[in-house]
This record gives structure tokens, sequence and C-alpha cells, in this order.
């Protein structure tokens, strides 16, 4: 009897790079990569070529130079002596800026208009609807200079003011077609220890809550968090304000020769790409925690009902933490949206990064790749930041299998 | 599906490479049109009229040039760019010659590396205010906010000009110039700064021209003239001697009402002789056939004749010639001889 005998052991042949399966995914991995690898040298290599044909070179010493324009929203000094590299961070944080508070309102637009989505109220659920898909379905460009275009015409002119045509809200808040001013904060003598005695009270504040929380576990009792976090909070601040004789004081706008002086001026370009920002991701958010509230089965709420929470507790201990396992990957992805969309900020004028190191500075040193290069580079940064914290989140709120 | 648009950008990467690196007279010459870059719209400089064809005293320089090449005065094709698109599309290979009220400056010469061939437009930079502001000279704009089109070299002359005099204001960035007319008139800012000229087109297209107010000072010096690419130096001689060809007709006395009768007969001046190609042959020189100065000239007639067609007083621009006459006539536009 002769057993099935072993496979004959074939030597390897150049055909079955192809045809067998174990190397096939081998091969097509290793092509595309060298076509790749050869297609990435090509670009490079017709990059230089054509620089040289050009008679031009690759250099970032421009950034050290005097930029010479400039600048009005500052959220660090700067002058138009001050080098190409500092008019490039200027814009660098007004982009963080706008990306920030706009992805605070966004979040809340969303999470407000998704819960309102699923409202038994016809009209209320159909309001929304209107709202979620006109926003999400016109293109972001168009809302931000339309809302641009509201905010700057339906307003009076800072001169009417003077003239007594247009009054100011609460005598200090001026809303005009150049911006709204508002009173700024002077800080005097003494802001310091105001300063650090409402972080002290924010310290307190995460301690007591940490100790709140193991009293909780360890006796069962509950304490009124929220009443003594939000005393924590005011209460110090309030008496060091009065104790060291007012030392922060506000500074109102005046009308001048030509518009207000003084004052804290929020432009009519940051109003409008942030609300357009906000309003446009807004919509889009609604739809993610719409799905993830839907995500959580009902029979979820009932058991938590059952075991005698109130519909509070339900929605916080038993439907969000759940729910955020949905919400959460593509709130992250929007988060991103957002600040990649605060790009088109020139079409109202708004000094960000694409202004100022893709735009000015492009133009008037005319280190068009150098500056491309270096603001990709720095969406690229933000981007991944963004998606790190996001991911960081995400584990934590996600389920834990043992 | 990602391979493709990779190969795709491949390839236009390829095409640009190629388009920067040839000679550009004969890359003209065998396309048979002149690319020429001009402004997206700034009236009596270059602007499309209600049929769709451009006009304007940038247009006519394309539109010479295009003639002392091709022939055909006709045979452009106009690519519109914005202040700041502009040194990409020319750098590119995009565009065969910029015609868009770009100011001559060092660094766009040198380290750009573009060749300016003349400047066609003596220019200076002004302020555009309401006249019910009361403000009758440009220093008194402390505090005000002024609109300014980015990536120009009025952005830099502001900043100077409000530095020196330490006085303080409001810059507001717009991408051209109808969203700067736009935000003018809107009120979003007090003042509106571009080149004089530019100012003076601007203010023809309001409503009520009355109501604005041009400032006297002229706070910069704006030769404005059209440019090359760097290196190419039998195109830039093209382009400058077509320029120039249009000032010395007007010198001359060549107009596109007698350029044909005097080429045809001759003239007693042995300089309109070789302007014209009639004695001895400077076209072949420039590559160029003999009659492309006739050409030029016959495209929107000389210098002079463009300029009082397109920006002159009798136009609603309504500029006059000032620095931008003949030297003959105390303005500062002078042409070397053709010899």
């Amino acid at each position: 009897m002769s057993a099935i005998s072993e496979p004959q052991a074939e030597g390897f042949r150049l055909s079955q790079l192809i045809y067998d399966t174990r190397y096939r995914s081998i091969t097509i991995q290793t092509v595309a990569l060298i076509l790749i690898v050869a297609g990435v040298w090509w670009l490079v290599s017709n990059t230089i070529q054509n620089l040289e044909a050009l008679g031009r070179d690759f250099d970032f010493g421009f950034l050290g130079q005097p930029a010479g324009y400039d600048i009005n929203q500052l959220l660090i000094e700067y002058d138009s002596q001050s080098t190409h590299g500092r008019a490039a961070v200027v814009g660098i944080l007004n982009t963080l800026l706008v990306a920030f508070i706009g992805c605070i309102t966004a979040t809340v637009i969303g999470t407000i208009a998704g819960v309102l989505r699923l409202s038994k109220n016809w009209i209320v659920a159909r309001l929304v609807a209107v709202y979620v898909e006109g926003f999400r379905n016109v293109p972001l460009l168009l809302w931000i200079v339309l809302i641009f275009a509201i905010v700057s015409e339906s307003t009076p002119h800072p001169r009417d003011f003077a003239g007594g045509e247009a009054s100011m809200l609460f005598n200090s808040i001026a809303i005009t077609r150049q911006g709204t001013w508002t009173p700024a904060p002077v800080w005097g003598d003494g802001s310091l220890a105001l300063v650090i005695i409402f972080i002290l009270s924010i310290v307190a504040i995460i301690g007591f809550r940490m100790f709140a929380r193991r009293r909780q576990e360890a006796t069962g009792e509950i304490l009124p968090v929220l009443w003594i976090s939000l005393g924590l909070l005011i209460l110090p601040s309030l008496i060091a304000y009065f104790i060291l004789g007012g030392p922060v004081t506000l500074d109102y706008p005046e009308t001048g020769r030509f518009r207000f002086e003084g004052g804290l001026l929020v432009r009519n370009s940051l109003i409008a790409l942030w609300l357009a920002l906000s309003l446009y991701t807004g919509s889009f958010i609604a739809e993610n925690v719409r799905g993830g509230i839907l995500a959580v089965s009902g029979g979820q709420t009932e058991a938590a009902s059952a075991l005698g929470l109130r519909p509070g507790r339900t929605m916080n201990l038993v439907v969000l933490p759940q729910a955020m396992r949905v919400i959460v990957p593509p709130l992250i992805s929007q988060y991103l949206n957002l600040t990649k969309n605060s790009s088109l900020a020139i079409a109202v004028g708004y000094m960000d990064a694409r202004a100022t190191l893709g735009g000015i500075t492009i133009n008037q040193t005319g280190r068009e790749l150098e500056g491309m290069l270096l603001l990709g580079l720095f969406y690229l940064i933000v981007s991944l930041a963004i998606a790190s914290v996001g991911n960081f989140y995400n584990a934590s709120v996600k389920l834990k299998e043992r | 599906m990602k391979a493709s648009v990779f190969f795709g950008a491949m390839t236009v990467a390829g095409l640009a490479s190629v388009a920067a690196s040839a000679a550009t007279l004969d890359d003209v010459k065998a396309r048979g049109t002149l690319n020429c870059g001009v402004t997206t719209g700034l009236a009596g400089f270059s602007t499309p009229d209600a049929n769709g064809v451009w006009e304007g005293f940038d247009v006519a320089m394309c539109r010479a040039v295009a003639a002392a090449v091709l022939g055909d005065p006709t045979a452009v094709e106009f690519v519109p760019t914005t202040a700041s698109t502009r040194f990409t599309a020319l750098a590119s290979g995009e565009v065969d010659m910029l015609s868009r009220v770009t100011t001559w400056t060092f660094s766009r010469d040198v380290d750009l590396k573009f060749e300016f061939t003349g400047t066609t437009y003596y220019d200076g930079q002004g302020f555009i205010v309401l006249r019910e502001l009361g403000v009758t000279s440009a220093k008194e704009l402390s505090g005000a906010t002024v609109c300014i089109r980015t990536g120009t070299t009025t952005e830099l002359n502001l900043a100077e000009f409000f530095r020196i005099n330490n006085m303080e204001y409001e810059p507001v960035p717009v991408e051209t110039n109808s969203e700067a007319q736009q935000q003018y008139l809107a009120g979003a800012c007090d003042a509106y700064t571009t080149d004089a000229s530019g100012l003076a087109a601007t203010r023809a297209s309001f409503e009520n021209p009355g109501d604005h107010v041009i400032l006297p000072e002229i706070i910069s010096k704006e030769p404005l003239g059209p440019l090359v690419r760097h290196g190419d130096n039998d195109w830039g001689d093209v382009v400058r001697w077509t320029v120039n060809a249009l000032l010395t007709a007007e010198e001359l006395g060549v107009t596109s009402a007698n350029v044909e009768q005097l080429a045809a007969d001759g003239s007693d001046n042995p300089e309109v002789n070789r302007l014209l190609g009639t004695d001895s042959d400077l076209g072949a020189m420039l590559g160029l056939e003999s009659d492309w100065a006739v050409n030029a000239i016959l495209a929107g007639g000389n210098y002079g004749e463009i300029f009082e067609a397109n920006i002159g007083e009798s136009t609603p621009i309504g500029l006059a010639r000032g620095l931008n006459a003949l030297w003959t006539e105390g303005g500062l536009l002078y042409s070397p001889p053709f010899r």
C-alpha cells in the first residue's frame, strides 16, 4: 500500500509570484511600492528641475525677513516690521482661535439639534430637520459669505452711533457693520492674585468632585455636587475681587472720528466665519448625535426606569455613555473638517494661517512651494493632534471587554 | 482610482515643465494665439464688454503684442488672474505675458525672476473716501478702517505710510477690486486704497461718483507695465519693443489712421521708415515679420490713441496724461531710438 505521498518539493518558480496566493499579495504590494516611489521621485525631480529652469532656489530664509504688511486681528504683538515667521504665527493663532470656538459651539448646536430632531413635538422636529438639511446640503463658502453679508449690511455704521441714529446695547455693546465692540477688561494691580485665586478654586472643584465620588462609592450618600461646585467657582473670586478693591475694570468703547475707540472689537469676519462654521458643522454633528441616541436600544431606558432611576440619571448614566461610543468617532472627523474648513476665511478677510502665510506672505515673497508646504504641515499637525486627543477620549469611553 | 489621479497629476506636472522651458516666441507662433494674463475686471484697464470681448488699456497692450507676433490682434487668449494668482500663472507658463496693472519692483524683477518690459503707466497709490466724512488729506485718516487688496505692493505702502506718520489704522483685506468696491460701498471700511488710476476707474463705476473724493496724497511710486518670465530674452525683447513701438509711433505722429499709408508710400523721416520696416528690417532681428510694428499700431493705435480710447479724459475714467505724457510734452514716457 502506498500512502498518500507528500507533494513533491518543487523548486520555486517565477510564475508562483502571480499564481500562488501565498506570494501574490507580496508581489502586488512590491510592485505598487516601486511605482509609488518612482512616482514620488519623478515628481520631486521634476520640481527640482523646474525650479532650476526658472533659476529659483528652495529656501525658508524668507521667514526671517520683515513682513511689511499689517494684520487686523492680533492675539500676539505684531507690527509691519515683524518677520514673516511671526506673521505666520499670528495667522496660525487666528486659525486655532476660530477652530476652537467653532468646535465648542458646533458641539452645543449639534447636540441640541440632534436631540430636538428626535422630539415627539412635530413642529420642533420638522424645524430642526429643515435646519439640518439646509445647512448640510449647501456649500459652506456660500454660508460664510451670506452670513457675512447679513451681519455687515443689516447693522448700523459706527458713525451712526455718534449721530444718535443708533444706540448701544446696555450702553456698552455696539453692533456695527465693521464688527461688535464690547467693553474690554483692564487688568490693574492685584489682578494676578485674582487669577491665581480663580485657578485655585477650579483645582478645589476638581478635588471636591473626586472626594464626592469616592464618598458615594463608599457610603452610597450623594452630595449636592453641582451647587457646591458653582459656589466654589464664583464665591472666592467674587470676595477676592472686593477685598482687592476691584483690580479689574472695564474699558468701554467710545465713538471716535471714524469708529469706536477703546473696548474690545470682535470683527464681523470672525463672527461670520465662526457662525457659519458652527452652524454648518453643527448640522452634521446633529445627525451623529441622533444616530448615537437611536443606536441605544429602548430596552436600556426601560431597564433603567425599572430599577428606579430618574429620567435625568437614565440619560446621564445609561443612555449617553453608550451613545458616546457611536457619536465620538464621527465627531472627531467633524472637528477635523471644521478646522480645515476654517481656511475658507479669506473669503471674508479673516486673517488665518491661509491668509497670512499661505496668502500675503507667499505673494510678497514669491515662495509658493515653501509656503504651501509649511501650511500643509501646519494643518497636518493640527489634524493629527485633534485626532489623537479624540482617539484618546474614545479609548476611555469605549466598551471595555474583560 | 487613486492611481489614475496620481498619474493625472504627474502628466499635468510634466506638461507644465515643458511649457516653462521652451522658447516662448516659438510657442506662441506654433500655438497661433497669445496667452495674456489680465485682471479679473478693472474698468478701463481690462474688463470684458457686454459681448464678452476683453477691452481696456492693458488689453490693448496684449493685442498689440499679438498683432506684432501673429499679425492678428484678436489672436489672444485672455486669462483673468487675481493679484495673488498672477505670478504663479506667469512662472508656470500658463500665460506668456502679464499685462495687468503690475508694479515694477526690485524683488519681483530680481527675486521672483520676472522681466519687466518697460513702464506703460506711471501710477501712484491714493485713497478714496466718502465726501461726507469731510476728510481732505490722507494724514487725517488716523483710526480709519482701510480696505486693501492682498498680495499687492499697495498693502506694503499702506503699512509704511501709516507707520511713518505715526497713525493707527485697521486693514480690511480683500481679494479683488469688485470685492473691495462692495465692502467700501457697504461701509465695512472708511477708505479704499489702491493705485490712483484704479481709484478713478472704480469711482467711475459707482452710482454716484460725486459722493466720493480721491484724496490729494499720492503715497508711492507705482510704475505699471507688462512682464514676462526672466531668462527668455528673445521674448522679452519682442514685448519690450512692441511697447516702445507704440510710444515711438506717438512721438513720430504715426497713428492707426495713417500707418498703412505711411508703410506703403514711405516717409521722409528715416526713423518712421525704420519703425515701419520699409527701409531696414528690424522685424527680422526680433524674429518677426517686417511689418510687425505696422500691425501693432493698427491693433489699437499708438500709445496716445490707446490711452485716450480707454482711460483718457473723454472716457468715464477721465485720467489726464500727467506723468504719462511723452517726454517731449513734459511727461516721463521715453522710448529708446529705433536704430
